[in-house]
């Protein structure tokens, strides 16, 4: 393994310093879950690793009844899913936790590295596979065993986001508070998020020397109810085949507002405008949901192996909409 | 007392077999009544077990000598090249690197990503990675196939060579006339059917710790299913005679009939620890052990089967293929049931893939979901109940038996769904049945000796090896049931080439190979104990007799077991048995029934129950003997839900070897396991059923996936991608 520098650093200025501006040159360490795998199958091969866990008051859970949730980057997937506030307020979070990977990883990987965490597309996971996303020519998905790749947003590369809190924080209408250490901004969690087409390279919009410091959830609406549904091969964790975040605020007998998020379909998590105008102003019956779900995968372009996620993942939007009435 | 007889015998001392002449024990050589053995079959907690549970057991992993080094193989990235350089040096100019060489030279092919090319010894495992990615390799990539229909072309690359076609005839059958029974069938069933490829995904990985010693020999610390044949290797390998070389397995991590020798890495770790001057540990990497240590072929059969009104089979044609990379394929064909006629023929084909290994049941539980599924298929278009036309046409009595009884334990006639795919809501349930059929027999040889001493230690040791079977308990049992001793009494070593011989663990053959040889060491040490206390006590032979509980009578006082012992010579008394034919049998059956639920909207499969009949002549130890059952329904389970090995045809590279991806069931997916013990009084020997057990489990649960939502999946594993595709559900996918 390429000897490493490992420097931990004390607030986000210090850890801007760190990171420089040289393309993972420097990789930013939280739970190192995901990280550490990445280098020991030498994805990547960063000349130092940044800790950021010693940033103090990154590890808080902040409840506010009227500003929402602020969440410091470094809470791990355990806590948030324990914290009961969460679980009763932002039930979709909690869920998608829950479903997430397995509790030894979810003691240690914390919420910012989990938004951040590179994709499990197994072309790009194998060293000798010099894939689009790695500096290649081309993406082996779309001739090869792309039966858990991208069935919408794909092009020219097929990954799909890994994480399931995402589509759950998108639908919840996160943002995230990113910085460098003298510039903040706080960017829509959906815009957080970039396609391939955008650029292969690369899954979000951090600049090498910027960090998320927070994820900030907006309080839901009253009666609002939310649901994080994943469909997978196996329960003993696995990743997701199709997965839908769904925020449902009900008005007098019909939908008031509605937010749909793919998750395990689409190279970002999938936000679905015409399942939600679907929704809108309809009462939550069968055939609503039917087309909503149809309208959820209607733009699906799905590769050789992978055209059974899009009867799955409407199976999956129809049943997360419907557990918003249980 | 026993009274003796003279019996001829043959003897095997340094390499020379001669026959002899032995005064052994007139007794009758049977396990005798159940209810006279106190240990043998009764359900025992292992003797190992808190060896394991606190980590004492050594594993070979775990071994760790002074001055050892670590040792890395550096194997090919790519399905098929020529190697055009090898440059060591960047390697060895490493601090810390002791041995570096090659596998395979300039000028050589290598066939399948993983091939080995190079092995360093160093310091540490960090420096032998770095090292092995220091040697410069040169590769020219050769065109290369890897999908067994693509490799079945006329013009595909040639996987083994230019001289090779990629595909070889295999086992073929024929027998009467299959068109007259096509013919004159009340119905048939055409269809092709696919069992994925496997891996056998052992949680230790395969490796060696060799250690030169100082009289010229060598000791090995190997992951293996045959100390035996493992030190055969060995000396073979370094040119010395066998008795120089130790074998040690105390405790292993999985095998599944992947680990009988040392392989290319136990040679790498011999030759280095030779270079290097120091012990070498060898152990493979997960993706190495994924891509270069075994794997289950696949099968893919056209199957057409015809059948008579009243359920009766009477023909069979099929024609199949598999691949075991550059390893053999095939499966035997037709299976289990009574066919009429038959025309069977099959092709091994060679693909650019690690070669296939034994697997648990090699072939047979691809044999039985093809058979299985067509014979599920024909029942369903006869009208028939699947579970009367197997009944109908199965030749075996044991499992008619065993069909009744599993057929209860699953609720049969409540489960079966006589309307598949048209239950209320979106989940819908089935059950479905499939058989095994397995030899189980023990394989002679096995030389088992006994020692007691005068403290009243009783020690047996025989060179066979613990897979995690349970083998050290049963040993215990016999010896302690034969003495009327409890078990703790009796310490049972295994795992050294340096004990007696046994064969390796593979077939199901261990314990009717063992459990004879330890009885029949028992009854000659019982024999020799008694003679020896007649003698130091000067009383005649047969006044001095063994009551149970470990009391010695001698003549008119009564000793305990600790008070006669103290009597007996200082050297106390050794004994050696042999293996005989008489306490095994061969030919065991076994049934499994699958309670399953089918989500007809997702695809996802979710089994709810197996249970699994299965005979083994007389049980060793009952609670064992479940966990192996059960571990059998777990593999198989795997096998049915999730397990596929996907190799990539652009880059001929393994894309799930990791645990990850390649999905072995967990905790969650299990169902309740009911492991049901046949016994029978015709019953004479034990048999091994490691085997048996694994095989019906995935036919049984797709053929319960079928009797709950109607779709027939003809493709292993039954995911969601291929439940969907059965159902017509999938757009562009409409399959068969
Ligand atoms: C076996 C296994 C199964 C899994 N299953 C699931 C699953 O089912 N669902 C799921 O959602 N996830 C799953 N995961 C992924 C897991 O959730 C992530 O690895 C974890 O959340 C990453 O968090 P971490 O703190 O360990 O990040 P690290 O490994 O430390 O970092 C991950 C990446 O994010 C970057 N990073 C970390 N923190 C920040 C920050 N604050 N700002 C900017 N960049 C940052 C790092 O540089 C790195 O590139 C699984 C992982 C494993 C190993």
């Amino acid at each position: 393994m390429k000897p490493f520098e490992y420097v931990r650093v004390k607030d986000a200025r210090q850890a801007a310093q760190a990171l420089g501006t040289e393309r993972d040159q420097a990789k930013i360490l939280a739970g190192g879950t995901d990280l550490l795998g990445e280098m020991k199958d030498y994805l990547v091969t960063p000349a130092r690793l940044v800790n950021i866990k010693t940033i103090p008051n990154l590890d808080k859970i902040e409840h506010d009844d009227k500003k929402g949730l602020k969440l410091g980057a470094l809470v791990t997937l355990s806590r948030l899913a324990e914290d009961k506030n969460v679980r009763e307020r932002y039930t979709a979070l909690a869920q998608a936790i829950d479903l997430s990977a397995m509790p030894q990883i979810r003691n240690a990987a914390t919420i910012g590295g989990n938004l951040c965490q590179r994709p499990r597309c197994w072309y790009y996971r194998d060293e000798h596979t010099i894939c689009l996303k790695k500096g290649g020519s081309k993406c082996y998905a779309v001739e090869g065993e792309n039966q858990y790749h991208a069935i919408l947003g794909g092009g020219p590369c097929y990954i799909v986001h890994p994480s399931d809190p995402a589509p759950a924080l998108v639908a919840l209408g996160a943002r995230v508070v990113i910085t460098d250490g003298t510039k903040t901004r706080e960017v829509p969690l959906e815009q957080f998020f970039i396609l391939p087409a955008q650029n292969v390279r690369r899954e979000n919009i951090l600049a090498q020397n910027e960090i998320i410091t927070h994820v900030l959830v907006p309080a839901p609406a009253p009666g609002t109810r939310s649901v994080y549904l994943k469909e997978r091969e196996k329960d003993s964790y696995d990743w997701a085949l199709a997965s839908a975040a769904v925020v449902v605020t009900p008005n007098a007998g019909s939908v008031g507002a509605a937010r749909v998020v793919l998750g395990g379909v689409a190279p970002v998590p999938w936000r679905v405008a015409e399942a939600e105008k679907a929704l809108v102003g309809q009462p939550l019956n069968p055939a609503t949901l039917a087309r909503a779900a149809e309208a959820a995968l209607a733009g699906a372009t799905p590769l050789e192996k992978n055209g059974y996620k899009v009867p799955l993942a409407q199976a999956v939007v129809r049943r997360a909409l419907s557990l918003t009435m249980a | 007392m026993p009274k003796t007889k003279k019996v001829k015998s043959t003897i095997t001392e340094n390499g020379e077999t001669r026959e002899v002449e032995i005064e052994v024990p007139d007794v009758e050589v049977s396990w005798g009544k159940r209810e006279d053995r106190k240990n043998v079959g009764s359900r025992m907690t292992r003797v190992d077990g808190a060896d394991k549970v606190t980590g004492r057991a050594k594993y070979t992993y775990d071994i760790d000598l002074p001055g050892m080094l670590w040792g890395r193989i550096l194997r090919s990235p790519h399905a098929k090249a020529r190697i055009t350089a090898i440059d060591l040096e960047p390697a060895k100019r490493m601090p810390g690197v002791k041995a570096a060489m090659t596998l395979k030279e300039a000028g050589a092919t290598v066939r399948f990503a993983g091939d080995e090319v190079a092995a360093i010894a160093a310091v540490s495992p960090e420096v032998a990675e770095d090292a092995v990615r220091a040697i410069r390799v040169t590769y020219e990539p050769l065109p290369f196939v890897v999908k067994e229909d693509a490799a079945r072309a006329p013009d595909a690359p040639r996987v083994l060579g230019n001289d090779r076609p990629n595909v070889e005839p295999g086992r073929a059958r024929s027998e009467g006339d299959v068109n007259k029974a096509f013919a004159e069938a009340a119905a048939v069933v055409e269809a092709e059917y696919r069992a994925q490829a496997r891996l056998h995904a052992c949680l230790e990985t395969h490796g060696h710790v060799v250690a030169r010693q100082e009289d010229g020999g060598i000791k090995v610390w190997a992951s293996t299913q045959a100390v035996h044949g493992t030190a055969d290797e060995f000396a073979a390998i370094a040119g010395i005679p066998k008795d120089k070389v130790e074998v040690v397995c105390q405790h292993m991590g999985g095998g599944f009939g992947a680990k009988f020798g040392p392989g290319a890495e136990g040679r790498a770790a011999y030759e280095l620890a030779k270079l290097a001057g120091a012990p070498v540990k060898l152990m493979l990497q997960r993706r190495e052990e994924s891509e270069a240590a075994g794997n289950a072929p696949s099968a893919i059969m056209k199957v057409k089967i015809a059948g008579a009104k009243d359920g009766t089979i009477t023909g069979i044609e099929a024609s199949g293929y598999g691949t075991g990379g550059i390893g053999g394929a095939g499966v035997p064909f037709p299976y289990i049931y009574k066919t009429g006629s038959q025309k069977v023929t099959q092709e091994t084909v060679r693909t650019n893939i690690g070669p296939s290994n034994s697997m648990r049941a090699p072939g047979h539980p691809q044999a039985s979901f093809l058979m299985e599924s067509a014979v599920d298929e024909l029942a369903y278009k006869l009208g028939l109940d699947p579970l009367e036309l197997r009944m109908k046409n199965d030749p075996s009595a044991l499992r008619q038996a065993e069909y009744k009884i599993g057929a209860e334990r699953i609720g049969w006639k409540q489960h079966w769904n006589p309307t598949p795919g048209k239950g209320q809501g979106a989940k819908v349930r089935g059950v479905g049945v499939a058989s095994a059929t397995w030899g189980g027999g023990g394989g002679g040889g096995t030389q088992v000796d006994v020692k007691i001493s005068r403290d009243g230690g009783v020690w047996v040791g025989v060179g066979t090896q613990d897979l995690g079977t349970g083998v050290r308990t049963f040993i215990a049992a016999i010896v302690a049931d034969e003495f009327g001793l409890p078990r703790e009494a009796v310490r049972p070593e295994v795992g050294s080439s340096k004990l007696g011989n046994s064969g390796g663990s593979g077939g199901s053959t261990t314990t009717p190979s063992v459990a004879p040889g330890v009885k029949m060491a028992a009854i000659q040490a019982k024999f020799d104990f008694l003679q020896a206390l007649a003698k130091a006590t000067n009383e005649p032979p047969d006044k001095v007799e063994l009551l149970p509980g470990g009391v010695v009578t001698n003549g008119t006082k009564q000793l305990s077991w600790k008070e006669a012992c103290k009597r007996l010579p200082v050297a106390g008394v050794s004994s050696r048995g042999t293996w005989v034919p008489e306490l095994q049998q061969s030919g065991v059956g076994g049934v499994q029934f699958a309670h399953a639920e089918v989500d007809m909207e997702t695809g996802r499969v979710r089994v709810l129950k197996i249970v699994c009949v299965q005979d083994c002549g007389i049980p060793m130890n009952k609670l064992t003997l479940e966990s192996q059952m059960n571990g059998g329904m777990i593999q198989g389970l795997g096998f049915a839900l999730t397990e596929d090995r996907i190799v990539d045809a652009q880059t001929g590279r393994l894309v799930n070897w990791n645990l990850d991806e390649y999905k072995l069931p967990g905790p969650w997916e299990m169902p309740v396991f009911e492991p049901i013990v046949y016994e029978y009084p015709e019953a004479k020997g034990v048999s091994g059923v490691a085997e048996p057990v694994v095989i019906p489990t995935a036919s049984a649960i797709a053929n319960a996936v079928y009797n709950a939502c109607g779709a027939r999946v003809r493709s292993l594993p039954l995911i969601p991608k291929h439940v969907l595709e059965a159902m017509g559900r999938v757009p562009g996918r409409e399959s068969a």
